[in-house]
Order: structure tokens, then sequence, then C-alpha cells
């Protein structure tokens, strides 16, 4: 499938080069669906079962899987997110170990890849080597939700010298031209988040979510995906303008915790 | 340089959520802070409530022992113990005028809690504290105090339950209640503006010190001496000084137990470059760039990082950061006890530590400033056990 879409996005622009994360969003809403995206912490709950899992959401029909990153001291997670990230540290997880399984299994995953960490360990790990060892991984995106525009710059040079993108973070509170300064650099999609918060931790959607949307979809020309306490599709019901894409975090951890298969989280989505 | 940088250090790594209210604190810090209305009431606040200015006090008996003209800076003696309500009062004042109506703060030792929930009851606001559940443990008494003051204290059961993780939870906090609330961060680190904020509030230790230096004795200190923990104390006492090339500038961080590879809190001395809680800064972390616990015996000086602007000063040689084992600042905590009659706090009690062990690198016959930061009634408790267990205490 990924395949046929590539070919037909470079018909269609022979000359810039596509994101692959953009024509991947692109080609499932012209399936007529939202492209869906679901966040799986590396190593958790086990290390083995973690690949398991990544199988499961990629036949389960994953169209992005990001992958999280764990650090010590995730300030924009929730009880959730943080606590997959202790026991992935616990289990002793590692950039190093992601990046390493991630090149043994490459081209297995018809999903698309991003990883989605905090800054330190990135930076620890070198970017420039980061960059290289991501791209042999066959990683599309990052995702680093503590590096705002003000600092992005290296790592957003590095990352797209290797036709990677740095996925833009905006929420709430990001005015128009704020969103704006983004669009002017930003690739892939657009990280939307959808609540003035942190990952998981609520029932509903905010009312303000719709706003949020309009407010992206007129400054960006790239799909939005909306995160951040989104558990099923009912959420989405009655909202004027339905995100691109729409990402699961907490909601899928609590259920792999539960016991249960990532690839069963994805079929009510289907 | 890049906005909110000392040389390589300082920046804003923080989620794009927790931009705006940044943004706003830099415009306040523009336009407010420098209002005459402002400075005048905040001056009134730190005379008349908090009790500056604060003595600076000559030590007759240490001074013949190490052979120096050695002083304190008597922060000690402000209202509720520490150098803490500078900054707690500057900025619970700058909220008000922003018209925020609560304080979210972060507190280890729990020192910047209750100058933060004193500063709030003063002026009138909310007050929310987050603290390491293994801190609420630890320092009881101070927990009291900060509920007696009508704060709302909020243990933190994640991590390692400590200051950093009561930072992680506070940041947390404010992305969510931003309209209303003001986050008083407690000490001279964090994402830009904070360093260059709380050095600013806590300047008025050096400004103060430089005047009665040169009152007392007509010429400037030739050593000033702080401990350094975020380092908001030292950064108060260091930077009116950064320009006088004859004044030697040395902060001293912890050094835990002291053997090799034991945990500490001496970031620069031991860490690395790196990124946590919103600053480019000298971090304790493994070699994945996970952050380490820290430690010391002075939960005040337990912190795996260190404000930016000390990192720089470190870098480019204008100060020098040295270390102080537990044991050390124990020593000088009795010495200055029985020698002095002053009880200092465990944290100030490593930056005389460090002048009491490194004799040799004081200027000799000359003029030795140590800021003494704070109290140490709060560590009766953890000084009471540990000479106890030494049998120097019956």
């Amino acid at each position: 499938m990924s395949a046929a879409i590539h070919t037909d996005m470079n018909d269609m622009l022979p000359e810039a080069p596509v994101s692959r994360l953009e024509a991947r969003v692109t080609a499932a809403n012209a399936a007529g669906r939202p492209a869906l995206v679901p966040f799986l912490t590396a190593g958790f709950p086990t290390l083995d079962r973690f690949w398991e899992e990544m199988d499961g959401l990629d036949r389960g029909g994953a169209d992005v899987i990001e992958i999280g990153v764990p650090f010590s001291d995730p300030v924009a997670d929730g009880p959730v997110v943080e606590a997959a990230s202790l026991r992935a540290l616990e289990n002793g997880v590692t950039l190093r170990w992601i990046l390493d399984g991630l090149k043994a299994r490459a081209g297995r995953y018809d999903a698309e890849l991003v990883l989605m960490g905090y800054y330190n360990p990135f930076l620890q790990y070198g970017l420039e080597n980061l960059a290289a060892d991501a791209a042999a991984a066959g990683v599309a995106g990052f995702i680093v939700p503590d590096l705002p525009l003000e600092e992005d710059a290296e790592m957003r040079a590095l990352l797209a010298a290797r036709g990677i993108d740095l996925i833009a973070l905006v929420g709430p509170n990001t005015s128009e031209e704020r969103m704006a300064e983004y669009a002017a650099v930003a690739s892939g999609y657009v990280y939307v988040v959808s609540v003035l918060g942190i990952t998981g931790v609520r029932e509903g959607l905010p009312p303000e979510v719709p706003q949020t949307l309009a407010r992206a979809r007129k400054a960006f020309r790239l799909p939005l995906a909306l995160g951040f306490g989104i558990k099923e599709p009912k959420q989405l019901e009655g909202f004027p303008d339905r995100p691109d894409a729409v990402v699961f975090g907490s909601a899928l951890l609590r259920h792999i915790d539960a016991g249960n298969s990532a690839e069963s989280f994805l079929a009510a989505w289907k | 340089m890049k906005k909110g940088y000392f040389g390589e250090f300082g920046g804003q790594f923080v989620p794009e959520l927790l931009m705006p209210p940044l943004r706003e604190l830099e415009a306040a810090m523009r336009d407010i802070l420098p209002s005459d209305k402002f400075r005048a009431e905040l001056d009134d606040l730190l005379r008349n409530f908090a009790g500056r200015e604060t003595p600076l006090t000559a030590c007759p008996t240490l001074s013949a022992e190490l052979g120096v003209h050695l002083w304190l800076k008597r922060e000690d003696l402000l209202h509720t113990g520490a150098h803490k309500v500078n900054n707690t009062l500057g900025q619970a004042l700058l909220a008000k005028y922003m018209g925020k109506t609560a304080l979210v703060a972060e507190t280890g030792a729990g020192q910047h809690g209750v100058a933060t929930a004193a500063a709030a009851a003063r002026l009138g606001m909310e007050c929310v504290i987050y603290m390491g559940a293994t801190d609420v443990v630890r320092q009881a008494p101070n927990v009291m105090r900060m509920k007696l003051l009508g704060a709302k204290v909020v243990p933190v059961q994640s991590g390692t339950k400590t200051l950093k993780d009561a930072i992680n939870e506070a940041l947390r906090y404010w992305i969510a209640q931003q309209d209303s609330t003001h986050y008083c961060f407690g000490t001279a680190a964090g994402p830009h503006p904070f360093p260059t904020l709380v050095r600013d509030l806590q300047c008025v230790i050096g400004r103060e010190t430089r005047a009665q230096m040169l009152e007392r004795t007509g010429r400037l200190p030739d050593m000033v001496v702080a401990c350094v923990g975020g380092g908001s104390n030292a950064i108060g006492m260091f930077h009116p000084f950064v320009d006088d090339a004859s004044v030697r500038i040395v902060g001293v961080e912890a050094a835990g137990t002291g053997e090799p590879g034991c945990y500490n809190s001496a970031p620069i001395n031991l860490g690395r470059p790196g990124v946590l809680h919103g600053q480019m800064t000298m971090l304790l972390q493994d070699a994945d760039g996970q952050i380490e616990p820290s430690h010391s015996v002075s939960a005040g000086l337990d912190y795996p990082g260190v404000g930016p602007e000390h990192a720089h000063l470190g870098a480019i040689g204008r100060a020098v950061y040295g270390m102080a084992t537990d044991s050390q600042a124990l020593e000088a905590f009795q010495a200055l006890t029985r020698r002095e009659g002053i009880i200092p706090a465990l944290e100030s009690s490593h930056a005389l530590a460090w002048v009491l062990n490194n004799r040799g690198k004081l200027p000799a016959g000359g003029h030795v400033v140590v800021n003494l930061s704070g109290r140490g009634d709060k560590d009766m408790e953890i000084v009471r056990e540990v000479l106890f267990r030494e049998g120097e205490l019956a």
C-alpha cells in the first residue's frame, strides 16, 4: 500500500521531496478516515511484548506508530505515560536499544515510525549520530515535546538532511501568529494538543478543541493530528472539522497494561 | 547570543504550551519590574515585612584562626529563615500586578515553600506547593508551616519523590492553570526568564554586601563564597561583583558523602551539559541522558542540576566551584555555632566548610564574605541524628 502512495505523491509533486508522514496521513484521509496514530512507550510493558505489540499495531492498521523514548523526567506527560516510561527504564530501555531494534527490523512495518521523546536523551546520543541511525532504522519523524521553535533549529536541520520530519506541536493557547512561525518550518504533520494540560487524565475533550483545530487549519497546509485525551471515535462526533489523524497514548497503554492486545484497541477505529 | 542564554547555557526547553506564560512573564519583567510603584512596594515589603537590610557580621574567632577577615552576610535573619523570601516577595508581587490570583511552587527542604506561602498569605493569594513525598516526611515542620500559612501542600509520588519531581509536577500544574496562576520558581534555574528574574530579585544580597563592605572597610571584599544548589543565594551574592576583577568568586557544591562515585549534588564538578527543567545546564546524568538521583545532607542543595548562569561562570573561569562533603558541612555547622554563636543552615554550612578546608586558597590577611543564606533551626532533627550517631551528643 505504501509504495503505491509514494508513487502517486511523487507523480503529483515531481520536484519537492514528499514527507512520508504527510503522504501517509493524506492517503488515509483519501480513504475516508482519519489516520490512526498509536503511541507506545518503547520497552513497555516488557522488552519482548513491546515488539509483539508493535507487530500488532502494524497488523491492526496503524498508519503511523509513535514510539515513546523513555525519560526520567517527562514534564509534558501524565501519570500513565510517566509510569510506562519509568517501567521501561527499569526494563533497561535505552535510545540505542530502540534504534538497534528498529534497524534489525527495517522494512518490517507497513506503518511509518516516529520517535517521541524528551530532548536530553537525544542530545546525549549526539544529534548527528541520531539522525544517521534514525534514518537507517527507517524512522520518518521525531516529536520532542520540550523543544519549542526557539531551540529546535539544529535538530530540525540535521533531521531534514536525512529526510526526517520534526513534528510541530501546537495547543489551545498557541496564537495564530505563533502557528504561522511554526508553519514556515514545519513538515510531516502537525500535532495539535487538545487541552491545556498533560497527556491522559481526562474523560471528554474540552469544548475549545474545534477552535484550536480551526486556527491550526488556517495556519498550516499540513495534516493535523489531534492528541492528548483521545480514546474512542465518538469523542470526535459533531466536530465541524475532523482532524486528519488521531493520536492515542495513555488510553492504549492502559488497555495493554490491563492484559489486552494493542491490535484490539485499534479495532474500534476501523 | 541567543535569548535567555548565558554563553552556552540557559534557553527555553519547555513544551509549547508553556511558551505563552513565559512570554507573559518576560513582558511583565520588562514593563512592571522597573516601575517606581512596583519598586517602592517591593522595597517596603523587603524592609518592613522581611527584615532587610540584613547585617554583615564579622567573625573574630574564626578570623583569627584562618588568618583572614571573615564576614557573614546574614540572610539567615530574614523572615522565614533564609534568602528565599527575597525572591518570593518579588515574584508574588509581580504576579499580583500581572493579575494572577494564585501561586504554585515546588519545594525541596520546604524553605521555598514556606517563603512562597508567606508571600501568598501576605498578598492575599492562593498557594499550591508541590513537594516530593520523601521530603514531606523528612521536613514535617515546614509542611506544618506551609499549611498554617494557608497553602495546599501536594505530596509528589512520582520518580525519586524529591525536588526534581516536585518541579516536574509544578510545571504540569502550571500548564493547566496558567491563566490564573504564576509559577513562583524557587531558584535561579529553569527556563528563561526565571534564571534572570530570580537573580535580579536576589541581587539585593550582593548589592548590600558591596555597600556594607565599602562603608565598613573602605574596600571591596577579596573573596565572596556561597553554597550552590540551584544557586539563587549564590548568584544574588556573586552577580554584583562579576565585573570587579579583584573579587574572587567561589561557589560551593554539595559533594554528598564524598567517596568516589557517591550520590552528590555537584553537577558543575561532576556532571555534564544537558537539558532538564527547561534549561541547558550542567547535570548529573547517566550515559543515556537519564537524570540521576542527587544527594546531600542539606535538602536545599539536593538537586541534579544548577542554574545556567553558574554553569557559565564556571565554564569561563570567572567563578570557581569547589565542593564540601556532608561531614565537612556538619563540622562547619558546629564550628560556627560554638565559635561565633550562630546556628547556620546545613546549606550555608557547605560554603563555610569550603573556607575552613581550603585555607591555602584564601587571600591571606584579606576580606572573605560568606553568604549565610539560611538559619539552622530547620535542621535540628538531621543534626541531632548525625551527631548522636557519632557519639558527639549524649
